[in-house]
């Protein structure tokens, strides 16, 4: 519902905002993309801060790969509709059975569709209720998108490091806001995260 | 441009997630692609979360949206669900500019 609420107010149509809903169905990236284009930034790097931020489902999909059936005795449609519900909460469901078992498969495709249907109903009435307002701000729809954004970061700030490093792409991407074309102080972060992770590896073993 | 961004970005999203499926499972092992992938969204929802906070395009601006914030903050600590976080914030926001405290 909020994202729905959030895409009409940055300026998206119903169509567009459950049009994400339901091809992109990763709810970082689709508030990523709205917030970089409703705040005037261009479609390149709406997608690309969007793409950034949809990377690590590649890496759940791999982590996933012993939970489910292989994918090379899987029938092609079976991992086409896979692949498009494999996201944070499928993935924390499935994991948590053995490998290969029938409950991990079980899980995995019994919250990746409830998630699916809940979230593109939710969409659908948020926009429609978005798309009926006159002017957004006096519902305080603005402050929802980043209000949206820290309660994605929240569970992520596990230890000092990843706090350091949220505070620091803080910092950097509104120092550049006066200079740069809106969306690129966000893309900055991820030279920042390029940063860390040599920062990180320099002091793992 | 908003369709152009939703097409190809949904596409991009969906083969990103295939990926992880169908590449040789060596390609996607490395400890740096791993720790990248876990810092990236920590950087990019920090940035996401100020700039759509303290700026209007190419301006910095301080509004009620501060405000939202900070109740949002609250809300995380007192582990509110994700739709009660956002709505905490906006109904903030709008009750500061009802009643002329804020902008």
């Amino acid at each position: 519902m909020s994202f729905g609420a959030i895409a009409g107010a940055s300026g998206l149509d119903v169509w567009q905002t459950q049009a994400l809903s339901l091809g992109m169905f990763t709810g970082a990236s689709q508030f990523a993309l709205v917030g970089v284009l409703g705040a005037g930034g261009g479609a390149l790097v709406a997608v690309l801060t969007a793409l950034l931020l949809g990377a690590r489902n590649s890496l759940y999909a791999l982590s996933l790969r012993p939970f489910l059936a292989s994918s090379a005795s899987t029938p092609w449609w079976q991992l086409l509709l896979r692949a498009q519900i494999t996201i944070d909460e499928s993935t924390a469901m499935a994991i948590r059975y053995p490998e290969g078992s029938r409950q991990a498969r079980h899980a995995f495709w019994a919250t990746g569709i409830a998630i699916f249907v809940l979230w593109n109903l939710g969409t659908l009435i948020g926009a429609l209720g978005a798309a009926a307002l006159e002017d957004p701000r006096t519902l305080g729809l603005d402050a929802a998108v980043p209000a949206g954004f820290i309660a994605l970061l929240w569970p992520r700030l596990r230890d000092r490091s990843t706090i350091a490093l949220a505070l620091v792409s803080a910092a950097v991407a509104m120092a550049l806001v006066p200079f740069l074309q809106p969306g690129l102080p966000v893309l900055s972060a991820a030279l920042v995260a390029l940063v860390a992770e040599r920062l990180l590896a320099r002091r793992a073993p | 441009m908003i369709w152009p961004a939703v097409i190809i970005g949904s596409l991009g999203a969906y083969l990103l997630k295939l990926s992880g499926y169908v590449i040789p499972e060596r390609v996607l092992e490395s400890q740096r692609l791993r720790r990248l992938t876990a810092l990236l969204p920590v950087a990019l929802l920090a940035a996401l979360v100020a700039v759509q906070t303290f700026s209007t395009g190419t301006q910095l601006q301080v509004d009620a949206r501060i405000a939202g914030l900070a109740a949002a903050i609250v809300a995380l600590f007192l582990r509110a669900p994700f739709l009660v976080v956002v709505i905490v914030a906006a109904i903030t926001a709008a009750v500061l500019r009802a009643t002329g405290l804020a902008t």
